[in-house]
């Protein structure tokens, strides 16, 4: 059944490789000043060495948004996004594949009733805009510094053709890396949680998780993508970029990667973050529409932005709001088809409870818990017959709601020997941090929380420092690992 | 979806633009025909004027010609065309300079054309002068019905094959008479030149068809 | 690599050879004309066999870029425009050479009071083609300077006009012959004609320049 399952998240891969490889190489191949053959090897093999190995920090962003935590569910959800995408590829309607994703993902948490976190949704809105502002300005001036060079320099023609050529295949390779780290998310995000695949060590040093061999199936299917139908779409669609000159694709497709890039890199991430700076958060953002910021910014070079279509832009702009709408309609509708008719488990039967101690942890997460007092020491089954029940107590904001069942939900976490000694061998945390580990053997805790706070008494290493941007690489890092831990002494309850 | 594309920014005004650098074509190929019906009415005063206004005429086209290269420069609408577009402007200039340059050879050579032969020229001046009017008719189809095009296009070919009949009779006309050599060859050499309008318009058409083969056909 | 960008170098070598050759053409051509009417044919006839032996060098080095450009596909998006540049460059090459060889041929009788203005015609056709080359320099290695080179270049094509036209009047105002009146005018043309190819290998350039422009 697995594969059958996967299908829908490697057609959503499939189509992203066939689309969104013409912003990268278009202009290269359309020009004749690479040969496809070679543009698409360069575009596979960094797309997916970008899925594999940056792929982790823009999915981190998705999982938060929506846990999808049944197979036929995460199905569900990347085939309502695949089905709106082709749809409205079809219509000439400019349309992205994160926009979609996380329509259909907010649709599978209002179909389990599961609370959707507001800040992490209106970040991810707003990094939409905003990348494509930065795309804009990253054009504007690599553009004007370019032109200031290149007006002074006095390069005979044949040789800016041929660097043009290099840095082409350069940024292209840029270009794939970043897309691939990027948008990897939206391909396979939604089966992260579903843990299809387990970490495995080879010749005892090399890790790769299971989440990196999801993204690598994922990256196939891009590559896929790139080499059955992107000359097609190269050589038929084509891209608005094919429209500039050379120079100014190169520097458009420069831009682009830069965002992209900026957008899935924890590294840079950390850095801004260390230097104090504000930080950009991790989004799967859209290829296409970067690119056309790209294309906004030479123009605002050049002409002060005269010429600039207002419709297109409204387009993006409806693109912000209509894709994720549509998309999670569908969503819903096809996740009701899929349980109702197919008789398929689209979501697993996530258990809360109200009891004291969680009531305790709320109040000092400065939780309103007082309206919680009457539902005490009842546990619920499913996230909607909770939510139910907590709004019939309170109308919550739906950002309470998103913390109520952080602290509500009943996970079994087990600190067997067994999965302690498998620690050494994995080598995921440092030796004291798995002391610390070692000194809850033998516990049993119900909530994660709980679980964490326990780590946290037992060595300061598993502590989170306050919130200060200093503090914030260690944290994120903690946050990591914590989830690593997790992962490995829960047990679900159909284990 | 491109940015570029659209009624904002100065895409409207390049289209005015190149209308009014039509009119001017048109009006100069009518000076044109009048010009020459003049000198061989051997009304010299009419004649001069008509030239002077052509010149003057041609004059502020080579500057509209200047001004439309700088808008097509920034002009994001016909970005990808604007090499095509460009080329037919140049060549419609041509079109332009050569009546002018026509006229004035006129002018200061003054060939005596002797008066059986008026008809044959006013005809070849006519013609050409058609020519060239069916030609901006053909290059205002580019921009605003390019499912015209073509039959512009046929109908310029149609009137060149007319100019160069004519244009034969004539030389065999005047080859045939009884005058000297050289003024054989001096009227031929202008009826070779009034022939070279329709030649240019066609050159022009040409190009056209390429460009609109090349914008329209997928 | 480095072979690649050795052959590279050789073809940008000669292109800028190419340009020199017409750019040596011009200067040829104007001593040819201002020869004729100051020393006589024979001086003519030199020049014209130094001129004959450039164009030859020219069409060389012209079939060599050609073939460069195709089988090393360099420049795919401006190959087409550059070839064209290159082949009507060639043409005015070719023009100066066949009106120094009419002159030599047909040896034209013209009135001593018009041989300042024909000097004149041959110096301003040749600034025109000087400027021509400089314009294609330009475009090969900085675009910004097309522009102000094709500025010179219709200058003078319009001053060879007006002084061709001059020329012209003063020719059938005279009591002459009307076919030594005809011979004169055809020179007249011809030089003048020189001016109107470099416009036109201008018109060229300013479009490749325009597709090429940041």
């Amino acid at each position: 059944m697995t594969p059958l399952f996967l299908s829908s998240g490697l057609f959503l891969g499939w189509s992203l490789g066939a689309n969104d490889t013409a912003n990268i190489f278009g202009t290269a191949v359309a020009t004749r000043m690479v040969r496809f053959s070679v543009a698409a090897t360069i575009a596979s093999v960094f797309v997916i060495l970008g899925g594999v190995l940056g792929g982790a920090g823009a999915a981190e962003t998705l999982g938060v948004l929506g846990s999808v935590n049944a197979l036929a569910g995460a199905f569900t959800v990347a085939f309502s996004a695949a089905v709106i995408i082709t749809w409205m590829t079809r219509l000439g309607l400019p349309v992205s594949t994160s926009q979609a994703i996380v329509g259909a993902i907010i649709g599978w948490n209002i179909f389990t009733g599961s609370p959707t976190d507001t800040n992490i949704l209106s970040v991810i809105v707003s990094s939409w805009v905003f990348s494509v502002l930065l795309a804009a300005f990253f054009s504007l001036v690599i553009f004007k510094i370019s032109k200031f060079f290149l007006d002074r320099a006095k390069v005979h023609i044949l040789r800016i053709d041929h660097y043009n050529r290099l840095l082409l295949i350069a940024v292209g390779a840029f270009g794939a890396y970043s897309l691939g780290a990027n948008n990897i998310a939206n391909v396979m995000g939604v089966f992260i949680p579903v843990q299809i695949f387990s970490d495995s060590t080879y010749f005892g040093f090399l890790t790769i998780t299971g989440t990196q061999k999801l993204f690598f199936l994922g990256g196939l299917a891009i590559s896929a993508g790139v080499f059955t139908y992107a000359h097609r779409v190269i050589s038929t669609v084509g891209s608005e970029i094919y429209k500039l000159t050379p120079i100014t694709a190169l520097i458009v497709v420069f831009s682009h990667s830069l965002v992209l890039f900026l957008f899935s890199s924890q590294w840079v991430e950390y850095q801004l973050i260390s230097l104090g700076l504000p930080s950009i958060p991790l989004v799967p953002v859209s290829s296409s529409q970067v690119i056309v910021g790209g294309i906004i910014g030479i123009s605002l070079a050049k002409v002060g932005g005269r010429g600039i279509n207002l419709r297109v832009l409204g387009k993006i702009a409806l693109g912000w709001v209509a894709t994720p709408a549509i998309a999670l309609v569908f969503s819903l509708v096809s996740l009701f088809i899929v349980q109702n008719v197919f008789e398929q488990n689209v979501a697993q039967q996530e258990r809360y409870e109200l009891n004291p101690a969680v009531l305790a942890r709320m109040q000092v997460a400065q939780l309103p818990a007082g309206h919680l007092e009457r539902l005490s020491g009842q546990r619920y089954h499913g996230s909607e017959d909770f939510r139910q029940q907590l709004l019939a107590v309170h109308p919550w904001k739906e950002r309470e709601l998103f913390q109520i069942f952080l602290y509500a939900k009943i996970d079994l976490i087990q600190i067997t020997n067994e999965r302690l000694q498998s620690l050494a061998a994995a080598r995921h945390f440092s030796p004291s941090e798995q002391e610390a580990l070692k000194k809850l053997s033998g516990r049993v805790f119900t909530h994660r929380w709980q679980f964490e706070e326990a780590l946290a008494q037992a060595s300061p290493l598993w502590a989170l420092k306050e919130d200060t941007k200093k503090n914030k690489p260690w944290n994120e890092q903690l946050l990591k690992k914590r989830e690593k831990a997790f992962a490995i002494f829960a047990r679900t309850f159909w284990e | 979806m491109n940015p570029m594309t659209g009624g904002y920014g100065r895409g409207g005004n390049l289209a005015e633009e190149v209308e009014a650098y039509l009119d001017m074509i048109v009006r100069g190929g009518l000076l044109f025909s009048q010009g020459i019906k003049f000198y061989l009415e051997g009304r010299g005063d009419e004649f001069g004027q008509r030239l002077e206004i052509l010149a003057k005429l041609e004059n502020k086209a080579d500057v509209q010609l200047k001004s439309l290269e700088g808008l097509l420069f920034y002009n994001r609408e016909e970005r990808e065309w604007r090499g095509d577009i460009l080329g037919l402007i140049e060549n419609t200039d041509d079109v332009i300079n050569g009546m002018q340059k026509t006229l004035k050879e006129f002018s200061a050579e003054n060939p005596a054309i002797p008066p059986v032969l008026h008809d044959g020229f006013k005809e070849l001046g006519d013609l050409s002068s058609r020519a060239v009017e069916l030609m901006v008719a053909a290059l205002r189809a580019y921009f605003r019905n390019h499912k015209m095009v073509r039959r512009h296009i046929e109908q310029v070919m149609l009137l060149k094959g007319s100019t160069l009949k004519a244009a034969e009779r004539l030389k065999r006309r005047i080859f045939g008479f009884d005058i000297e050599l050289d003024h054989k060859f001096h009227l031929g050499y202008f009826a070779h030149k009034i022939e070279e309008i329709a030649e240019m318009a066609e050159n022009v058409c040409d190009r056209l068809a390429i460009a609109t083969i090349k914008r329209y056909s997928s | 690599m480095v072979e690649f960008l050795k052959r590279k170098k050789r073809l940008e070598d000669k292109i800028d050879e190419y340009l020199d050759t017409v750019e040596k053409g011009a200067d040829i051509f104007k001593n040819g004309i201002s020869c004729y009417f100051a020393e006589g044919v024979e001086k003519l006839d030199l020049c014209l066999a130094a001129i004959s032996l450039l164009e030859g060098k020219a069409d060389d080095l012209r079939r060599g870029i050609e073939t460069d450009l195709y089988t090393q596909t360099l420049i795919p998006e401006s190959r087409g425009d550059v070839l064209g540049i290159i082949e009507s460059t060639d043409h005015v090459m070719n023009l100066m050479e066949e009106t120094l060889q009419k002159f030599s041929v047909e040896r034209p009788e013209i009135s001593g009071e018009l041989h300042p203005l024909y000097t004149d015609l041959g110096n301003i056709t040749s600034s025109a083609v000087a400027c021509m080359v400089q314009a294609g320099r330009s475009y090969f290695r900085d675009l910004t300077g097309v522009r102000d080179n094709i500025n010179k270049v219709i200058f003078y094509e319009k001053e060879a006009d007006r002084l061709a036209d001059k020329v012209k009047r003063l020719i059938f105002c005279s009591s002459l012959k009307l076919c030594e009146k005809i011979h004169m005018r055809n020179f007249a043309v011809h030089i003048e004609g020189i001016s109107d190819e470099a416009e036109n290998v201008c018109d060229r350039l300013a479009i490749a320049t325009i597709k090429r422009y940041l």
